[in-house]
């Protein structure tokens, strides 16, 4: 009866100790998870923002402004356009990504 | 007993009494004193017991409340709100966190020094929050929507009584160039106009929450109750083309800027699926400063306002004839001289002219060709036509406020009516239903759906007229843009086009006014049609008022522009374009 009882003693401290260390890794893994989300949640605003800034200085606005007033480019007139015949069995089209409107 | 055994006895005797002798005489206290005094300790006891047991036991719930209130927290978990983007993935509207800085300028307590560092990190003066804070108010913003690291560093001052939040600041790059189309959110991300009103569900995230356990210093320890994850919003894609969009706002505003011009609608369609890849009004507004924008400059005239179409109509009457058997492309229609008289009113044409073939009618625009041809037909098989193309009926793009136009039952047509809708009067459209309605020709005679998403699937058509009929009056649309047409200038260099012209005079209450509406709407390449352009200009004021010097020339910029944008083969050499001599031109009324 009392080796029993000691074997049961010895299993009762085991557990609290397990459920102590058990506990102690589950905050310390709750911590680890809030800093990850707080970075995941830094990094979408950073997404959000750069995706804003890349449409903002990509506007075609900004690029044919650019384009005319600092590059000094302008469009081709038609009498100085010559247009190529593509001999047949040779793809009119660069390989672009499938049919559609290509960019 | 032993001598020394009863020495002993007398020992501790005497020790005894010696003992005794030091002590007082009698109990300390009386015997009932003591009782007293024990019980009184003990009911005292009682009643610390019993509270405790109370707290305990019955009445927990306030204390738990409080305890928890000091360790537990309902955070929110914010939602983003998807993006608007065009059919390449850029941006049309993004949410971006931002903070504001906010006081109750009662509890605020800062120095003159605090103030001006603060104004310095806010880019503003110290006068100006002063101001702020001195307005009578309870509650005072200094700062909305500010860039977060700003905020940190106003929040680094450590001013107390200054206190943060947390915002979502929604932004156009496109400004003003898709403000129509994607229209912008009020209030608490609630979409106000547009694209972000209609599809509201779609674009809006609900907010999350979770209840937290926090330690003394702030920080979370852990959630004590499920998460309630936020649910983000979702991208939504729209079948706008930035570039042709672009160009179409830009080429648009110029036109409506030198005709002097009311307002101008311009919408490209991709003719194969129907899509909209562009489309432009003017006057706009800029989304992201909202202050002094009017209702009038918000409307997105293409879908929300009707017109009489005018001419551009003739094309359908022509079509449904061809279909009827009722006339062939080369049948001659005598045009009476230009005038024509149904009862007690008469149609005119702009230009005198003999005898015209079917063609011809398109070309130069005949009101009475057409006028003649339509009462060839029995009303309700020019009615089945008209309404197989969408008029009368919303275009259904998925944006809120579309109106469907006006297009009466055939049975209430008296034969003036019928004559005058043959060429676009006594019936009205959007610019968006006219140019779907053109998909029929472009198509070989399949009308597609609009829309203002993108579709990745190929998009089943309605067959509405036979394919041949649809080539029949393609020739005739190009003809109307060559010499000899109402249209020279809509032709485009390396390409060819066709269209219709349409000039009509506005219809105020009942009554024709002096003003008109220009348009045009034309089909490129005309080999292979890729696009749908209608172009709209609202009351030209400039002095011309014909739909092809007014609208033609925007859609030869436009189409020569979008056509080499998309990359679309040349199908004419480059000198194509052949303008009559001056003078010549071919001018129609409606």
């Amino acid at each position: 009866m009392t080796r029993v009882n000691i074997v049961l003693l010895l299993l009762l401290i085991a557990c609290a100790l397990s459920l102590v260390t058990s506990r102690h890794q589950a905050r310390r893994l709750f911590v680890e998870l809030t800093r990850e989300q707080a970075q995941a949640r830094a990094y979408e605003t950073e997404y959000g923002q750069l995706s804003l800034e890349q449409s903002t200085w990509g506007m075609p606005a900004r690029v044919e402004k650019i384009a005319r007033e600092t590059l000094h480019m302008q469009l081709a007139l038609p009498g100085r356009v010559e247009i190529v015949e593509v001999p047949a069995g040779v793809s009119g089209r660069p390989a672009g990504d499938g049919p559609g409107i290509p960019r | 007993m032993t001598a020394a055994q009863a020495r002993a006895g007398r020992l501790a005797a005497a020790a005894y009494a010696r003992a005794h002798r030091a002590a007082p005489t009698g109990p300390l206290l009386s015997r009932p004193r003591a009782l007293v005094l024990f019980g009184a300790l003990a009911a005292l006891f009682a009643v610390l017991l019993g509270r405790s047991l109370y707290l305990q036991w019955i009445d927990n719930g306030f204390l738990q409340e409080q305890g928890a209130a000091r360790s537990s927290r309902q955070l929110e978990i914010p939602a983003h709100r998807g993006r608007i983007v065009d059919r390449f993935g850029d941006a049309l509207a993004i949410s971006t966190p931002v903070k504001s800085l906010w006081v109750f300028p009662e509890q605020l307590s800062a120095t003159p020094a605090e103030l001006a560092a603060l104004a310095k990190v806010l880019d503003t003066t110290p006068q100006h929050l002063s101001a702020r804070l001195q307005a009578d108010d309870d509650f005072a913003f200094l700062a909305k929507g500010i860039a977060p690291e700003t905020a940190e560093r106003a929040m680094a001052l450590r001013i107390k009584g200054l206190n943060e939040q947390n915002e979502y600041r929604r932004y156009y790059p496109g400004g003003e160039v898709t403000a129509h189309i994607v229209g912008f959110t009020g209030d608490k991300d609630q979409g106000q106009e547009g694209m972000e009103l209609s599809q509201q569900a779609w674009l809006g995230g609900a907010p999350g929450g979770r209840r937290v356990i926090i330690n003394r210093r702030g920080d979370v320890v852990e959630d004590v109750a499920a998460v309630r994850p936020a649910l983000a919003g979702r991208d939504l894609a729209l079948s706008i083309d930035s570039r042709l969009q672009y160009l179409a706002f830009k080429e648009l505003k110029a036109a409506v800027a030198a005709q002097k011009a009311k307002a101008g609608s311009l919408v490209i369609l991709d003719a194969h699926t129907g899509e909209i890849l562009a489309l432009a009004n003017v006057p706009t507004y800029n989304p992201n400063s909202r202050n002094k924008v009017t209702r009038d400059a918000m409307r997105n005239r293409a879908l929300t306002d009707t017109f009489e179409p005018g001419s551009t109509m003739k094309p359908f009457t022509i079509a449904t004839a061809l279909e009827a058997g009722v006339v062939k492309p080369d049948t001659l229609i005598h045009t009476e001289a230009g005038q024509l008289t149904i009862g007690p009113a008469t149609i005119h044409d702009a230009h005198r002219a003999g005898p015209l073939t079917v063609e011809q009618v398109i070309q130069k625009s005949s009101n009475v060709g057409a006028a003649k041809i339509a009462l060839s037909m029995p009303a309700a098989t020019l009615w089945k036509t008209f309404s197989a193309v969408g008029f009368g009926t919303p275009p259904a793009t998925g944006f809120p406020g579309e109106v469907s136009g006006r297009l009466r039952p055939a049975k209430s047509w008296k034969p003036i009516e019928q004559a005058t809708m043959s060429y676009g009067h006594g019936l009205s459209v959007n610019l968006v239903q006219l140019a779907r309605a053109y998909t029929i020709f472009a198509n070989d005679g399949e009308l597609k759906p609009v829309t203002l998403l993108k579709s990745d699937a190929a998009v089943a058509g309605r067959p509405v007229i036979k394919p041949q009929t649809a080539r029949e009056v393609r020739h005739m649309l190009e003809l109307a843009t060559q010499p000899g047409g109402t249209a020279p200038q809509a032709q485009v260099p390396g390409y060819r086009v066709g269209g219709k012209t349409g000039t009509a005079r506005k219809n105020e209450h009942g009554q024709y006014t002096h003003q008109y509406v220009a348009s045009f709407v034309g089909i490129a390449p005309l080999s292979n049609p890729r696009l749908v352009i209608a172009v709209m200009i609202d009351e030209p004021s400039a002095g011309d008022y014909y739909g092809g010097s007014v609208a033609g020339p925007v859609f030869s910029s436009v189409t020569g522009a979008a056509l080499r944008l998309l990359g679309v083969p040349s199908d004419a050499p480059v000198d194509n374009v052949v303008l009559p001599p001056p003078g010549s031109d071919v001018r129609e009324e409606t």
